[in-house]
């Protein structure tokens, strides 16, 4: 399957008469757009907002972040079982705006969304303070049931990416980047010296409202399967995640995904990069056996000698990825995880809800429970009384100076377990 | 000018005596005495020990508060500047104490202090977190290699000066974690280590997994019929208005709520304060989460003999394994005093 990302570069947001593309500036008729977004009954009202990198801005809680792709060429569209049909994605042309993102708030499904701080000590732990940002803010209708109004928000940010990334079909890429996933046959023959390396992708599952979507299908009811890495980055998985801000894969970092780019750096140099395999995080112990022997039964039909195994989410997760870690590396293949800590404000408790001895080697996004304080911004968009309500936050974070005092475990991606980020922790 | 050490050893090094004399009560000396001999060259001039504190093991294990008082006083009167104590190799009780003194007098003078330990000495578990501890071996035969390594610390902390590379290899771990930013993102770390483990080259893995405590089941009640029976959990159910602000994720506090006279958690009476799962199933009909109706059914029935007229609560989401612990620890107290026969804890 090959894949072309035609990658527009994009500085700025804008508001006006048509919504388009030039000098790296997306400009966006508000008119259109809410009239599109409120075709949804569910809605009462939408307002649209920007928020650009040093911008004196704070938002939240933000319930998703998702980049603007639209395909250019190939079969489906992007989003599939969404926007798209359900048929299979992940080949030919696909336009990105790249170095944009739209990101959802509104007084949703609180307590458990994220702050993205547009500027200040926040800003370091969230990716997002460094993309031009166009922020939709959803009010409900009375009485929509939460499941429902997750869903509704849901729609709205892949509607409104799709939306924007369509208008700006005829716009010039900066840059094509190609990928390649050959038939099994041949990736199987291919650089017979290398090691054959695959990824175990968990994607969140534990529900109500921790789901994940893949081609529209609700990932707790997936066994473990092959996917094509072109397919993640036209948009085959997408967030459902109403967890801590912290560490959930929101829909841009699942495009994005870092470890498929790492793999594919590596691929023909260090390793042989053959296969992808989702699995999910569901709650009951029966689930979690029969996911991760069937994860690792695939790895193993796949006949890989190592395997990076991403969590998403902590606590209950945490016994999958053991789980995940375990039984392959008593299959003789050898793993790396990527996780990140809830060890305490001090950082002195135990790090990890599971573990096992076979754990030996794993990269860890941060201890989410460190404390930071947000200084005051000149504009909050979003609703900034659940500040105290969500996860990380706490009753008394709200200073009278306006500063906050949160966890940060409560910022959008602050130790994301696909590796997003440079953060990290030591033990001292 | 050179620095002002004071050194801290018990009867046994002080040549006193051994288990016979461990009851001697303190004794300060000026000067040099025992290891203070091997440890006062090695401070290279920049520092000399001005006093010994000897005290006899069991006399301290007996009088912590006191001895560490004591010592306190002597550091402010003598204008110490830097407290050593040990090396006390694996001597238990010695440990102990070198880690009691030394975490004393950081936290009350504010000066730097230094012991070395073996790993397995109960001292290094009492006291890493709070004080820098050199490993050591476990008998007085590593006294050459203790010695130099303490001062090496000691002196770079009176100096102000970063510690080396050699001095950070023979510091234990206090086992805190630090927050940092690495120069590349998790993603390209986590293959950069596969790289390196399947090529069987040496890789550092950037956190090691815990080692759990793990706890033994207690047999069955022998007559429920009989027993008081208490329910507890970490699903965050709480009086409406969240009375005691249990914190939707990363609890630093649980609640205690009588319920003597509740037949039914009620919608609007009671809600989670659980920030980890959909709340909307749980503030319908609390119950579900802390199952007070059922309970209260077989207690009618006589299948249990009381339920407890208080429930104890907390939020499990994100909640640092100390506080829990902690949590844990005085809500089993608690419901020992009250003669509880068995818990039921419900999570989400």
């Amino acid at each position: 399957m090959k894949l072309e990302l035609h990658r527009v570069k994009v500085k700025k947001w804008a508001f006006g008469s048509a919504t388009g593309f030039a000098n790296a500036t997306v400009t966006v008729n508000k008119e259109e757009l809410t009239a599109l977004l409120l075709q949804d009954e569910r809605l009462a009202g939408i307002e649209l907002h920007l928020a650009h990198p040093g911008d004196s801005i704070r938002i939240l809680p933000v319930k998703d972040a998702i980049e603007p792709r639209c395909k250019l060429e190939g079969a489906g569209e992007v989003f599939p079982g969404y926007i798209g049909d359900v048929d299979t994605v992940g080949e030919g042309k696909t336009l990105v705006l790249d170095g944009a993102a739209i990101l959802t708030t509104g007084r949703l499904v609180a307590p458990q969304e994220g702050i993205v701080d547009m500027k200040g000590p926040g800003a370091d732990y969230t990716p997002f303070s460094q993309t031009a940002n166009l922020v939709v803010y959803i009010t409900p209708r009375e009485g929509v049931v939460l499941h429902e109004l997750e869903n509704a928000c849901r729609m709205v940010g892949l509607k409104t990416a799709h939306y924007v990334a369509s208008s700006c079909k005829s716009a010039k890429a900066d840059k094509v980047d190609s990928y390649d996933f050959p038939p099994l046959a041949e990736a199987m023959q291919a650089h017979p010296k290398l090691p054959k390396v695959a990824y175990v992708y968990m994607l969140q599952s534990q529900g109500l409202l921790h789901d994940t979507w893949v081609y529209g299908v609700d990932a707790k009811q997936i066994l473990p399967t092959l996917i094509s890495p072109t397919e993640i980055m036209d948009g085959a998985i997408i967030s459902g995640n109403c967890v801590s801000a912290c560490d959930k894969n929101n829909t841009y970092v699942h495009l994005n995904n870092p470890i498929i780019e790492s793999l594919y750096k590596r691929h023909g140099k260090d390793i042989n990069f053959v296969g992808t395999i989702i699995t999910n995080e569901n709650v009951t112990l029966a689930d979690k056996k029969r996911s991760s022997s069937y994860a690792i039964k695939l790895a193993k039909m796949l006949g890989v000698e190592g395997l990076v195994i991403s969590e998403e989410g902590f606590g209950n997760p945490d016994a999958d990825l053991i789980m995940n870690c375990w039984k392959a590396e008593r299959s003789g293949i050898k793993t790396v995880l990527i996780t990140d800590e809830f060890a305490g404000r001090d950082g002195a408790s135990q790090s990890l809800a599971d573990s096992c001895p076979e754990g030996n080697a794993c990269v860890t996004a941060g201890n989410a429970n460190m404390l930071i304080t947000l200084p005051p911004m000149d504009i909050t968009i979003g609703d900034l009384p659940t500040a105290e309500v969500l996860a990380g936050g706490f009753f008394g974070s709200m200073n009278k100076d306006g500063s906050m005092d949160v966890e940060i475990q409560a910022i959008l991606s602050a130790t994301n377990e696909l590796g997003f980020t440079r953060n990290g922790a030591r033990t001292e | 000018m050179s620095y002002r050490v004071l050194h801290y050893i018990n009867q046994f090094f002080a040549g006193i005596g051994g288990e016979e004399k461990a009851d001697i009560s303190p004794e300060i000396r000026d000067g040099l005495v025992g290891p203070g001999q091997a440890l006062n060259p090695a401070l290279n001039g920049e520092a000399e020990i001005i006093k010994t504190f000897i005290c006899g093991d069991n006399y301290f294990a007996n009088n912590i508060d006191a001895v560490c008082a004591q010592v306190v006083a002597l550091v402010k009167e003598a204008k110490i500047d830097a407290l050593i104590a040990g090396p006390a190799f694996n001597a238990g009780r010695y440990g102990t104490a070198c880690g009691a003194v030394c975490a004393a007098v950081a936290k009350e003078c504010n000066i730097p202090v230094i012991t070395a330990l073996y790993p397995e000495n109960p001292g290094v578990d009492l006291y890493r977190k709070l004080i820098p501890i050199v490993e050591s071996s476990d008998s007085a035969r590593g006294m050459g290699k203790a010695v130099p390594a303490m001062a090496s610390v000691i002196l770079k902390f009176l100096k102000k000066e970063e510690l080396c590379k050699s001095d950070h290899s023979c510091l234990m771990e206090k086992g805190i974690r630090i927050n940092m930013f690495y120069d590349e993102n998790g993603a390209e770390r986590a293959v950069a280590m596969l790289v390196k483990k399947l090529k069987g080259e040496e890789f550092t893995t950037e956190y090691k997994m815990p080692v759990f405590d793990r706890v033994e089941p207690r047999p069955a009640v022998k007559d429920m019929s009989k027993a008081t029976i208490a329910i507890v959990t970490s699903g965050g159910i709480v009086p409406k208005g969240n009375p005691d602000h249990i914190a939707a994720s990363s609890a630093q506090n649980y609640g205690e709520y009588d319920f003597a006279n509740v037949k039914d958690l009620l919608q609007n009476e009671y809600i989670t304060a659980h920030g980890g799962y959909d709340q909307t199933y749980a503030n319908e009909d609390p119950d579900r989460v802390l199952p007070v109706d059922v309970l209260r059914d077989i207690e009618k029935e006589g299948k249990i003999g009381k339920l407890h007229n208080k429930f104890y609560t907390t939020v499990g989401n994100g909640t640092a394994v100390a506080n829990a612990l902690a949590f844990g620890k005085e809500i089993g107290q608690k419901l020992r005093d009250a003669n509880v026969q068995a818990v039921i804890l419900t999570s989400t």
